[in-house]
């Protein structure tokens, strides 16, 4: 076990745990922000999607003595205007059914619209298919997605 | 737990005091309708008291008896209430109910409980009536209020109003409204006069915003103080059981706090998932495999073949099929063989226990509470009444959840009580867990021969092999029928097109290998067979295959419904494809819903690529379209991921793939499009959550028939290797 300082939606958090421990089960079980999931722990399923200094990252197969003094960003802190937009989309939409893969698939996307403001489907596709909702709300996902951009235009 | 950011759980508007009145809590097993000594079973129980909490600020909060784990009952309950209650949409919350069959009964099965697509169904009037008598109780108490004849009041957008000017929400009303008898058959609306019931834009999920925003809390999401997370070694073959362990090497782990056996194999307490994980790779156990399932299914195959060459017990039977098949013409025989199927929900299994000795506490998904909770008390020795199990938000079932043993609730006891009483737990299944620990839809073949005379299908025999879901449970008593379990072959015995001599048999078959329900059930192998056997009957007979189709249904006029409008939506007749493109038609009942399909795809190096799928739904009164259409599309989705990749292949007794990488999923570069169209009906509301799925599987074979493939004879159609 060791003290790892964690730099989580802009707060500094302390875990003592192993070094091992993947950041999923650090932001979970020590540092209690439970937005993040669990769906495969093999970095299949996207679940566990945070930013790590702005980069979406599978936070279920990355150790915690890998992030260093890396920014982390969970859904809880997802903020800036792609992500309010998205965020506001899925709701317009009423995209989510059980809704336990939905964070992922928030931070995905707003991942998406920083780097590519106008992703066409093509676009979409490829940003999205790490991410797997068993609900299949895939259709709701890529209309809310063109309607995030669609808002976030001038 | 709730899903809304407001925080109005019931236990703060508790510990607000006057912030409730209507909503007196009714603790579980302690109400007053526990009190009675022998409840009428069959009695409706529609007390707002039970059903609704209102808030000082006017929310009105929907107890839903019916698990949230995706198909919308909480926004659905919520619109049944609001219409009666002429409640105003924002106004409307919902949570689970707590457990109790007495007051939370579902009505089709006696017992508390989630499935078979009866949320609507069964509490479409029973929820009208608990917001028609409310608001009766509100009308009644403000004309006392106000010293105002009663019908002078009227109910709009949850605003209570007088000519005279006088007005109220529900919330300062509410404390007075509960004290107003009951009505014993409050009034309901004529359809005519619905606001929100089949109305589009007005109604938006309740817990859409919970779940954008990574507020909404599932069982995984519980940590309370001192709380150990649990994990099960579980045995490499179904029917194995632990002949030792030795577990001195998990103890380097720091955070790990003890193990025990269980009857389902060595249980690892720890602090938190990974020193419970990394614990649990460090157990060393012995195997007892001497009562184990070793057959794979390659042997299951060839026993199972040779099964359907011989007659299996009768499910139904009308005219003389042998007959028509000596008289000659056309016959065409076929074999299907579908694969044992994980449900995969995104939440794996889970479930939290605090034992306190004389009480429990539990939270989970749970879609049979009352089972649930009878089997945990039985377990931990102490009364039903001592175990409060409250029904939180799950990510995601398609059966999964719906235990005919309990045996989450039974595990989860056993966890408990190994350990002794005084800390909380939650037990986690990984996902591994999940996949390899079985309860899978049943691996099976149906053994089809046809035959075309003349243009006309004169005879249709379906032979089927598979096993019982329900053989061994609660639920053979009352639901098997002679010893056969229905769902092995409904939507079989039971084909919409009218066959002079047609014959269905089942071998119902043991294996060691634990089944259970799974999106749609039976309809998920018969829809399949059923589908693409007549679609191929009608190409022999030359026959287009919705015209052919109709010309075959006698008295089915919702089947040819669903049929006409799905053939209009998607310009079945007129419509020209792309050069390689090719389409697909399938119809299937189930759950009294009525849900036909057409597909249009092409064929890529590793299979079919489904473009575009329409989708025509009956499924009676449509209470809230954009959740038919969502239940829609997801059903498609999950359908058409499940025949195209899915399949647990067991090697010797055991489950080949234990996660998403080898059990395949399906990704949104490979969803279609979907199209949906709800076919207007007055006929009772019926279910959606799963007769969405049965269609796509066929419609996708027929339509690679007419690209010159056999439709496929055994699922999946690609499998999972090229993922």
């Amino acid at each position: 076990m060791a003290n790892f300082t964690l730099k989580l939606n802009g707060k500094p958090h302390v875990v003592d745990v192993d070094p091992n421990t993947p950041l999923l089960w650090a932001i979970r079980d020590n540092a209690g922000l439970t937005g993040t999931k669990y769906g495969c722990g093999v970095a299949q399923c996207g679940a566990c999607t945070v930013f790590l200094d702005g980069m979406p990252v599978r936070s279920c197969t990355l150790p915690v003595s890998a992030i260093g003094s890396s920014d982390v960003t969970t859904i809880e802190g997802l903020s800036g205007k792609e992500g309010k937009a998205v965020q506001d989309a899925w709701v317009a939409h009423d995209v989510p059914q059980c809704g336990y893969c939905q964070s992922g698939q928030i931070m995905s996307a707003a991942a998406l619209l920083q780097n590519n403001p106008t992703p066409n489907d093509r676009d979409i596709d490829l940003a999205m298919n790490g991410n797997i909702c068993r609900c299949a709300t895939y259709v709701r996902i890529r209309a809310a997605i063109h309607s995030a951009a669609k808002s976030l235009e001038g | 737990m709730t899903v809304h950011d407001s925080g109005l759980s019931r236990r703060t508007l508790l510990k607000a005091g006057a912030a409730f009145a209507i909503g007196v809590y009714i603790a579980p097993n302690n109400g007053p309708a526990r009190a009675q000594a022998a409840p009428d079973p069959k009695a409706v129980n529609i007390a707002p008291n039970t059903f609704l909490v209102i808030g000082a600020d006017d929310t009105v909060t929907v107890l839903s008896k019916h698990i949230e784990m995706g198909q919308g009952p909480f926004t659905g309950m919520a619109t049944l209430v609001a219409e009666e209650l002429d409640a105003d949409w924002a106004q409307m919350r919902a949570d689970h109910a707590p457990s109790n069959v007495v007051l939370y009964k579902n009505l089709a099965f006696g017992a508390q409980g989630t499935g078979g697509s009866t949320a609507i169904a069964n509490s479409f009037i029973q929820m009208r009536q608990v917001g028609a008598a409310a608001r009766q109780m509100f009308v009644a108490a403000a004309a006392a209020e106000w010293g105002v004849p009663a019908s002078e009041i009227t109910v709009e957008k949850g605003v209570i109003r007088h000519p005279s000017g006088k007005q109220s929400g529900f919330g300062a009303l509410a404390a007075k409204a509960m004290a107003q008898p009951m009505p014993a058959e409050p009034k309901l609306k004529d359809p005519s006069q619905f606001k929100f019931i089949g109305k589009e834009g007005v109604v938006k999920r309740l817990d859409s915003a919970a779940k954008s925003n990574g507020a909404a809390v599932y069982t995984m999401d519980i940590h309370e103080p001192d709380m150990l997370t649990v994990l099960i070694a579980r045995p490499p073959k179904f029917g194995a059981t632990v002949a030792s362990f030795d577990a001195s090497a998990a103890k380097s782990v720091q955070g790990f706090v003890d193990a025990k056996q269980v009857p389902s194999g060595v249980a690892v307490y720890a602090t938190g998932f990974w020193p419970a994980r990394t614990a649990r790779d460090l157990i060393k156990i012995t195997w007892d495999e001497s009562k184990a399932e070793k057959r794979g299914t390659g042997q299951l195959l060839n026993e199972f073949r040779a099964l359907s060459r011989q007659p299996g017990r009768m499910v139904k039977q009308q005219g003389d099929v042998d007959a028509a098949i000596a008289k000659g013409g056309k016959l065409i025989e076929a074999e299907f063989v579908f694969p044992y199927l994980a449900h995969a929900p995104m939440e794996p299994i889970n479930a939290f226990i605090h034992w306190k000795g004389d009480t429990a506490s539990s939270h989970f998904g749970s879609q049979f509470p009352t089972p649930d909770q009878a089997i945990m008390a039985q377990i931990l020795g102490i009364g039903v009444d001592k175990v409060a199990l409250k029904t939180i938000l799950a990510g995601g079932s398609f059966g999964r959840r719906a235990q005919q043993t309990s045996h989450v609730a039974a595990e989860l006891a056993h966890v408990a009580k190994a350990f002794g009483p005084g800390r909380p737990m939650k037990l986690v299944w990984t996902r591994e867990d999940d996949m390899r620990a079985g309860y899978y839809r049943p691996f099976g073949i149906h053994r089809m021969r046809g035959v075309v005379r003349d243009g006309r299908i004169e005879a249709w025999s379906d032979t089927i092999v598979g096993q019982s879901i329900m053989k061994g449970s609660a639920f053979e008593a009352v639901l098997m029928k002679d010893g056969l379990d229905p769902t092995a072959y409904e939507g079989s015995n039971d084909i919409p097109y009218d066959i002079a001599n047609f014959r269905c048999d089942l071998h119902q078959v043991d294996v060691g290998v634990p089944v259970l329900w799974w999106r749609s059930v039976g309809h998920t192998h018969t829809g399949y067979a059923v589908e693409s056997f007549i679609d191929e009957l009608l190409a022999a007979a030359g026959k287009d295959a919705v015209e052919g189709r109709l010309e075959m249904m006698k008295d089915k006029p919702r089947h040819a419904g669903v049929l006409r409008a799905v053939a209009e939506l998607s310009d079945w007749k007129n419509a020209k494809l792309e050069p390689g493109r090719a389409r697909g038609v399938a119809v299937v009942e189930s759950f009294n819903s009525f849900v036909a399909q057409v597909v249009e795809l092409s064929m890529v190096d590793d299979g079919p690529r489904v473009h575009k799928v329409w989708c025509a739904v009956d499924c009676g009164v449509a209470v809230n379209p954009d959740i038919i259409r969502a239940q829609m599309e997801g059903g498609i989705g999950f359908g058409l991921g499940h025949i195209l990749y899915a399949d647990v292949p067991l090697d010797d007794g055991h489950p080949v793939p234990g996660n998403f990488d080898t059990y395949r999923s399906l990704r949104i570069n490979e969803m279609p499009e979907v199209e949906v169209t709800v076919v207007k009906s007055s006929e009772k509301p019926t279910g959606v959550g799963e007769p969405g799925v049965p269609p796509i599987g066929p419609a996708v074979a027929n339509a690679m028939a007419k690209l010159g493939h056999v439709r496929p004879r055994q699922l999946p159609i690609v499998g999972s290797a090229s993922a």
